[in-house]
């Protein structure tokens, strides 16, 4: 339980300066969006698709920020607070979903494509690179698409659009996570400690599993944070788009900002500022994180850790050249 | 084959090329300060080899990279490096930096990290030359770098080369041949040989050993091999923890050693004539907190009670041997009772190097 | 003060190897094959025979490239053979299965050079002691942790408890290579190889490490494969001694007659080379030149030729060394000289590429064949090698240029002389 607690708290003690403030603040921004996703039931003063009081009145439609409806309410007449609270936990489900199934899959192929080599290597790394050069939306577009209509009608009827979401945001991914831990495999695996795993007799397997995995997970805290941030923002643009979660499943800031387009010209500032704030904030909190990790992870980023040295005043003992003894 | 151009003695060259005194360099951490090099003197003349020698973690190649002024940030130093009678410390970052590659120089470990791969051996000598001296023609260039080529052993065909083409020592005699193109009067070299096998160890050893006659270098070399120092210095200076223990002529050094730390280096060393193995117990201290009075003093098999109070007082024997150790007094400096014997603290393996 | 123990070998072998050769198939860095150089075959190890006997400390003896480290590797079956037989306790494990071989790593074990990369940095001293264990399907954690403590306390590591959760960049140089032994010996083997186990420490820390293998070795009734560039080690420290050059075992025999009196000049040079800290000892020496060849492309003859001192007509003389000879005539003359006599000639460099044949020098626009003949005729009377010009048969004018004819090499076999086995035409 100590060493858990010691291992969180790492980043934080072991860096300074900037590095931890980016970090402090990047994990406090988190934090909160964490905390409304996972207490959006009882935080949020309305449901997501809510567009009618308890007792029955229809809410205003694009009503002012009001004490009843602290974000104002959109052209729908839903509560924007609300749909705020409840897309961080669209958000995060969507993006944690994606994030750990890219981060399993892609370190699972890069660890087996980097220590085996050969034909293997060269498949993965063709089929990765091709991924990687696609425009990351285009292909969240297209893998949506198929996640939605094709493949995924049995799938999606039990699951919906969040799990659809995910499985595309996760193949645009995984091509990065394979990228990295293919290339510290590749160095890792000629370290001595491999071969001496080989000489005790271990099989491949264990060697990936006990020697490799170990050592080349530490690249991925960083990515897997800097991915998530990214795939707010592809996230988001999917919802913009129309493509993925529909309206009457989740709340969704990417397609409420879609609606709020129209509403900008009219002066309607409310339903496309909280949603698009909700965005950068969680975007900022969640770089700010990854590039403090970075910081204390990565040691060629890392600052040589030496602070001021105040060097003492020299005692005056017979210890200095000048004070030597002649003996005869 | 003899490069010195015999000129007037300048009047720098009668006093010694480099001149340290009381220097310390101590790097910052947040548990305390490591005082990686803590009050260290000695100086060298033209043409003479000093031997660095001690265990890893001793500060040796601190030291090396402090004269040169390639500390990290946060390392601190103090006290006084005269090069010919300036004072380098006092110098700005400017003038420090010109002087390195012409005046200082320095040889590394690892030879292949230091030449750029993508670069003929000719680009290596024309970037050094022009970055001291600008406006120097190719021919020129590739003659003066031929010249320590060939010094170095190595054919003048091979100038066109890449990095790549050269084995390990041939690497090392490049570096050596860049290091001194440029004539530099003081060099540092840290553990030059450490990387290669012991035939072309021998080879760069004897390289070393001929600079003296052909370039008129002071050498500063750093080791943890004693037989190195024994082929090729003049004198050595024996360091531990942060301080020279020792420094006197090798063969009087080596003969005699008048440190019990010297003595037990000579002892555990592994030659062609041992016959049972020697060690020395313990591990070198912590840097950070090192014991008080003498340094060794907790791993001396000869360790008195004035050793763990007191710091020992530099004495000079009649060969000129300089050596910090209460054993040698000065004895008005010992107080009462002082010489019982310390008992020997049990040293586990657990501070066990 | 601890000594040498006494020799407790018995004739039983533990290991026979015959005829071993190990080659690797060079893919050739990328620049390389950009470049179209070609790739080929390395014969790491060539035709080695070497028996090892029960109790018995054997120096495997050489430079990088000598392959020394390879045939160790050979030992565990960490490298293919691609000829021979090691047999060990009966079986040729040259001929086994990965799962067999993984089976046979019980049986024979590995110290590694640099005690720094050879234990994984994200295990425990505990974990990776232990995993030896695990791997060898140990399931239980207290049986292993057991097992564990044992082998700490054996290897000094002691009190243990302290050691346990340390990562080895806790620790110091001296006591990660204990964690190393420590590994090696938990599941009870009978070979050790010992990959320079001493050379990457500190002086102060070698001679413990190497009691500690001593002590081991009688507690355990361990042999040692102990390989080494450290010719003053292996002297106190091995019953035999092979020499290895350029994979094959040069002089091989007791430790007392290798020292007493070596016979390969290679031996010799070793044995000079080591720097010795006693002062009066430090005499100006007549070193060995050059450097171990590519193995990709050994030197024909005897492999060792280049470098010789004492070499003749019959070690095998080609092309590549008239170029050697050139140069060192020109590391000589001084760059006038140089500048001007290199334009003559017009192919230097696919000179020292040919593999066989006579070598012709070929003048180029700016030299004669007269000149090239003159040119090598004062090479030759300067006597800068002075070995190489022995086995020149000939030196005839051609109509591009000069042809240099060479006396026949022959490839020396390892062969008794006195006490001793050596490979040199000297004897």
């Amino acid at each position: 339980m100590r060493r858990m607690a010691s291992l969180i708290a790492a980043p934080f003690s072991k860096t300074q300066g900037v590095a931890r403030w980016m970090l402090v603040v990047g994990a406090a921004i988190t934090a909160v969006f964490l905390i409304f996703a996972l207490f959006a039931p009882l935080i949020a003063p309305y449901g997501f698709d809510q567009f009618r009081a308890s007792d029955g009145t229809k809410f205003p439609k694009l009503g002012h920020p009001s004490s009843s409806h602290w974000f104002g309410t959109t052209d729908l007449q839903t509560d924007v607070l609300s749909r705020v609270i409840w897309g961080a936990r669209t958000a995060v489900e969507v993006v944690g979903l994606a994030v750990i199934a890219s981060l399993v899959l892609g370190m699972a192929l890069g660890i087996v494509s980097g220590y085996f080599g050969g034909w293997l290597d060269r498949v993965l790394v063709l089929v990765m690179d091709s991924i990687f050069a696609f425009p990351s939306l285009l292909l969240a577009i297209v893998f949506a698409f198929l996640f939605t209509n094709i493949i995924g009608a049995g799938i999606l009827f039990l699951t919906g659009g969040v799990v659809a979401a995910a499985l595309s945001l996760t193949a645009i991914y995984i091509p990065q996570y394979f990228r990295v831990v293919r290339n510290t495999t590749i160095s890792a695996k000629e370290a001595t400690y491999i071969e001496a795993a080989r000489a005790l007799g271990a099989t491949d397997g264990v060697i990936m599993r006990r020697y490799l995995f170990g050592n080349v997970i530490q690249s991925v805290p960083v990515l897997g944070t800097l991915n998530a941030a990214d795939a707010i923002g592809t996230l988001a643009a999917l919802g913009f788009l129309g493509i993925g979660i529909q309206p009457t499943e989740a709340g969704e800031w990417g397609f409420d900002l879609q609606r709020a387009l129209d509403d900008a010209g009219l002066g309607i500032w409310w339903t496309s500022l909280y949603p698009g704030l909700a965005i950068v904030l969680l975007i900022t909190g969640l770089t700010l994180v990854g590039e403090g990790l970075n910081e204390t992870i990565n040691p060629l980023l890392r600052k040589q850790r030496l602070v001021r040295v105040e060097m003492t005043p020299r005692e005056s003992s017979g210890s200095t050249s000048e004070g030597s003894v002649t003996r005869s | 084959m003899t490069l010195i151009e015999h000129v007037p003695t300048p009047s720098w060259a009668l006093g010694p090329v480099i001149d340290v005194r009381d220097l310390r360099v101590w790097y910052g951490t947040p548990r305390g300060a490591i005082r990686a090099v803590d009050g260290v003197s000695f100086s060298l003349q033209g043409g003479e080899t000093l031997g660095l020698v001690g265990e890893s973690g001793c500060g040796k190649s601190t030291l090396g990279r402090g004269l040169m002024g390639l500390l990290p940030e946060g390392a601190k130093r103090d006290g006084k490096v005269l090069f010919r009678g300036d004072d380098i410390l006092q110098m700005s970052v400017h003038d420090a930096r010109a002087m390195r590659g012409t005046d200082l120089g320095m040889i590394f470990q690892e030879p292949l990290t230091r030449l750029n791969p993508l670069m003929r051996i000719s680009r290596h000598f024309e970037e050094t030359i022009k970055q001291h001296e600008p406006g120097r023609s190719k021919a020129v260039i590739r003659e003066r770098a031929l010249e320590v080529l060939n010094v170095m052993g190595i054919p003048p065909t091979r100038y066109r080369s890449y990095p790549h083409e050269f084995s390990g020592g041939m690497r090392q005699r490049l570096m050596i041949a860049l290091a001194l193109v440029l004539r530099p009067a003081f060099v540092v070299a840290d553990e030059p040989t450490t990387a290669l096998d012991v035939l072309v160890e021998a080879q760069i050893i004897k390289i070393l050993n001929d600079l003296r006659e052909n370039f008129d270098t002071a050498l500063l070399l750093i080791t943890h091999n004693l037989g190195i120092v024994a082929e090729a210095c003049d004198r050595v200076a024996v360091m531990y923890a942060g301080r020279i223990v020792e420094q006197g002529d090798v063969r009087d050094v080596f003969r005699d050693p008048q440190h019990p730390y010297t003595r037990e280096l000579l002892r555990s060393t592994i030659s062609l004539s041992t016959t049972g193995l020697n060690f020395i117990l313990g591990a070198p201290p912590d840097l950070i907190n090192p014991p008080p009075g003498c340094r060794f003093h907790p791993r001396c098999p000869d360790a008195m009670k004035v050793c763990a109070d007191k710091d020992p007082i530099e004495t000079v024997s009649d060969m000129g041997t300089k050596v910090e150790c209460w054993l040698h007094g000065p004895a008005e400096a010992i107080p009462a009772g002082g010489e019982t014997r310390l008992p020997r603290e049990e040293i586990g393996v657990a501070d066990e190097a | 003060m601890p000594t040498k123990p006494e020799l407790s070998v018995s004739a039983e072998p533990i290991i026979d190897i015959r005829d071993l050769s190990v080659r690797f198939s060079l893919g050739g860095s990328t620049f390389a094959r950009l470049l179209g150089r070609e790739t080929g075959v390395v014969k790491a190890v060539d035709g080695v025979n070497l028996t090892l006997r029960k109790g018995e400390v054997v120096g495997l003896v050489g430079e990088s490239g000598s392959g020394k480290s390879t045939l160790g590797r050979a030992l565990l079956g960490l490298v293919p053979a691609a000829d021979g037989s090691i047999v060990f306790d009966g079986d040729d494990i040259a001929r086994f299965s990965k799962r067999e071989l993984r089976a046979h790593r019980r049986r024979a074990q590995m110290v590694f050079q640099d005690p720094n990369a050879a234990l994984n940095p994200a295990m425990t001293v505990e974990q990776g002691v232990g995993d030896a264990l695990r791997i060898h399907g140990i399931k239980s954690a207290a049986e292993r942790r057991e097992r564990v403590v044992d082998a700490l306390e054996r290897v000094g590591l002691s009190p243990v408890e302290l050691f346990l959760p340390k990562y080895p960049r806790d620790l110091s140089g001296g006591q990660k290579q204990r964690v190393v032994v420590a590994r090696a010996i938990i599941m009870g083997p009978s070979l050790l190889v010992a990959d320079e186990p001493i050379s990457m420490l500190d002086m102060s820390v070698r001679a413990k490490i190497l009691q500690l293998m001593l002590d081991l070795k009688d507690q355990l009734d361990l042999t040692y494969a102990y390989i080494t560039h450290d010719l003053a080690s292996a002297k106190f420290f091995c019953d035999r001694i092979a020499i290895m050059y350029l994979g094959r075992i040069v002089e091989i025999g007791d430790t007392e007659s290798i020292f007493a009196d070596p016979k390969h000049p290679y031996t010799k040079a070793l044995l000079a080379a080591i720097p010795d800290p006693d002062p009066s000892r430090s005499l100006p020496r007549d070193l060995l030149k050059g450097e171990i060849p590519d193995a990709a492309r050994p030197p024909s003859g005897c492999a060792f030729h280049p470098r010789c001192p004492v070499a003749f007509e019959k070690c095998g003389w080609e092309a590549r060394d008239l170029v050697s000879a050139l140069e060192s005539h020109w590391l000589q003359t001084g760059v006038s000289t140089f500048d001007v006599e290199r334009n003559q000639i017009a192919n230097l460099n696919s000179l020292r590429e040919q593999d066989e044949g006579p070598a012709e020098v070929k003048a180029s626009g700016d030299g004669t064949p007269e000149g090239i003949v003159a040119l090598l005729e004062e090479v030759k009377r300067e006597k800068a090698d002075a070995r190489f010009w022995t086995g020149v048969e000939a030196v005839d004018p051609s109509a591009a240029g000069a042809e240099v004819r060479f006396h026949e090499g022959e490839d020396p076999q390892l062969r008794p002389v006195g006490d001793v086995e050596v490979a040199c035409h000297l004897y």
